[in-house]
């Protein structure tokens, strides 16, 4: 649905972004995950025409974003990161003016604003004056104005951005509850977001492309060791140099009441692991998966030290 | 043309729900009674002088001594207003960056400016339309020709519609909306006030300085004269203004 290809934009000397590569599926949620000045909002404002880019080329639903500029934006809806909100206009006025622009035929233009009100929980707010509603529902109303038009594809970034847990996590159902019916590339810096709600992720640095594809694969991929986290009655060094007597272990470290190990991937050390505390008796609490969970890989990718 | 009307109405309604049009018609009204007051007062102690003597009396034109004077008091009170009214016509979009909706939406570059424009068109005609109520007075008491009143109305709508092109352009150059006032508002003097230089300019620059003097233009439109010249004028002036402004736009997104 989605498609870059060595996209590249330049602002004057400054690269904002080299050489991105990455595809988005029909009716998946992605995320476009990075540090703050990475690319990603420059990135999305290229996908939906706001930006021309540089370099590369970049298209929505088989239409090229710069051949075909005005077919994107029919089925494109974006929430830019600063929501474009006119102050001194109405929730309801606002919404009929994004339903007249966005090509939404007279007939069908009420039920639009209808859906769209109701789809962002914006019944109690609607005669009020955008100045005078919370961020919260500003937010909603950003997110409203981009899907009245039944877009095929959402562009949303930072769709949390300024928000308090509870409204987060209402966004956060808002944009799972769309999914299928629309693809979207949500981009963000919070981590949490993307495992909560994402399917894959592209993860950009400086403009470049870090990684990119589904959760499972990236973490899998990036998983150079496995390994368990144990958790003893008995604690000490002994303890630890009898972990590292095993054979076939690489690594054991010891911090907060428990200890790590790791192997190199392919092996499969539990057993000789729970044999040794048996027959030590060291009284076995706990024993768990070593996890890498999406901080670990992101920090590790955005570091640079892995090849993709 | 359906887009066109989004945004224009979108504009209007934007004057008219905060109290810009309000204010800038009034104050407007105001200052153009004040100088219909004085020019009326000042041509029937005349009339009454010149009563004494006939010949002199048949010399005695409203159209000349009331109207004349009065389209270019309105013609200068407008250079002020427009810049007023149109500085936060992109400005305020690019600072509030709503601008991201309106070149994110299916919508062309050009919908936009027009729609604005028109906008802008608008509030200038209510101006310009409820100025009609003094004129209400003078032809029910006096015998003005009409002719000439409305070609200067022409004439003003015509000056006060370059004016906003103008204003348009500057308001696409920065997010400042002072200083878009301010260019724009310097500019237009500049333009006005061009044939003072041709006073010691010779030769073609005499007459090229003369032709694009706002002044020229305007003063024969208030005496009653409609010459194409003058419209070409102005309409190219609009059009170049508009253009420049698309050109802004354009150029400021490919940067």
């Amino acid at each position: 649905m989605i498609e870059v290809e060595n996209l590249t934009k330049k602002y004057g000397d400054l690269v904002a972004v080299k050489n991105l590569n990455f595809k988005v599926e029909k009716g998946k949620i992605w995320g476009l995950l990075g540090p703050n000045a990475a690319g990603k909002t420059t990135t999305m404002r290229i996908l939906t025409g706001y930006l021309p880019a540089t370099d590369g080329k970049a298209s929505v639903a088989n239409y090229d974003v710069f051949e075909k500029p005005n077919d994107v934006k029919k089925i494109t809806g974006y929430l830019p990161e600063n929501v474009p909100l006119y102050p001194e206009m109405t929730v309801h006025s606002y919404l009929s003016f994004v339903s007249e622009i966005k090509q939404i035929p007279a007939s069908k233009r009420k039920e639009a604003v209808e859906k769209a009100v109701e789809i962002s929980g914006l019944e109690t707010v609607r005669k009020r004056l955008i100045k005078n509603i919370s961020r919260g529902f500003k937010q909603r109303v950003g997110i409203a104005q981009a899907l009245i038009h039944n877009p095929q594809v959402l562009v949303l970034d930072e769709p949390t951005a300024g928000l308090d847990p509870a409204q987060i996590i209402e966004i956060r159902k808002l944009i799972k509850s769309l999914k299928g019916e629309q693809t979207i590339l949500l981009s963000t810096h919070i981590l949490a977001e993307v495992t909560q709600t994402c399917d894959g992720v592209v993860i950009i640095n400086e403009g470049n492309l870090m990684a990119s594809g589904s959760l499972e694969e990236l973490t899998a991929s990036f998983k150079e060791k496995e390994g368990v986290v144990i958790k003893l009655k008995k604690e000490g060094k002994d303890v630890l140099s009898l972990l590292q007597k095993i054979h076939g272990v690489d690594k054991v470290s010891h911090a907060d009441d428990e200890f790590k190990i790791e192997w190199t991937k392919g092996k499969d050390m539990r057993d000789e692991i729970t044999k040794l505390i048996v027959d030590k008796e060291l009284g076995l609490i706990e024993m768990r998966p070593l996890a890498m969970n999406i901080e670990d890989l992101y920090l590790k990718v955005i570091s640079g030290g892995v090849a993709q | 043309m359906k887009n066109i009307w989004a945004i224009c109405k979108k504009e209007i309604k934007t004057y008219f729900t905060s109290p810009i049009a309000y204010v800038a018609i009034t104050v407007f009204l105001v200052l153009i009674g004040f100088f219909f007051y004085s020019l009326i007062w000042w041509f029937n102690s005349q009339s009454l002088q010149m009563a004494q003597n006939p010949s002199y009396y048949q010399q005695l034109n409203i159209n000349q001594m009331v109207y004349s004077p009065l389209f270019h008091n309105m013609s200068i009170i407008l250079l002020l207003m427009v810049p007023l009214l149109t500085m936060r016509l992109f400005s305020e979009e690019k600072r509030r960056q709503t601008d991201e909706l309106l070149f994110t939406s299916p919508i062309s570059v050009n919908q936009i400016i027009l729609g604005k424009y028109f906008a802008s068109l608008f509030v200038l005609l209510v101006m310009l339309f409820l100025t009609g109520i003094l004129s209400i007075f003078v032809f029910a008491y006096g015998n003005p020709e009409p002719v000439p009143v409305l070609n200067g109305y022409l004439g003003l709508f015509l000056a006060g519609a370059a004016f906003i092109s103008a204003g348009i352009f500057f308001s696409s150059l920065t997010e400042n909306q002072i200083v878009s006032a301010i260019l724009t508002f310097g500019t237009l003097l500049l333009f006005w006030i061009l044939n003072w230089a041709s006073y010691s300019a010779g030769g073609i620059w005499k007459s090229v300085l003369n032709y694009l003097s706002f002044f020229q233009h305007f003063d024969d439109m208030t005496r009653g004269i409609l010459d194409t010249t003058d419209l070409v004028y102005y309409l190219s002036f609009i059009f170049l203004g508009l253009f420049l402004t698309h050109s802004v736009i354009q150029s400021r997104r490919w940067r």
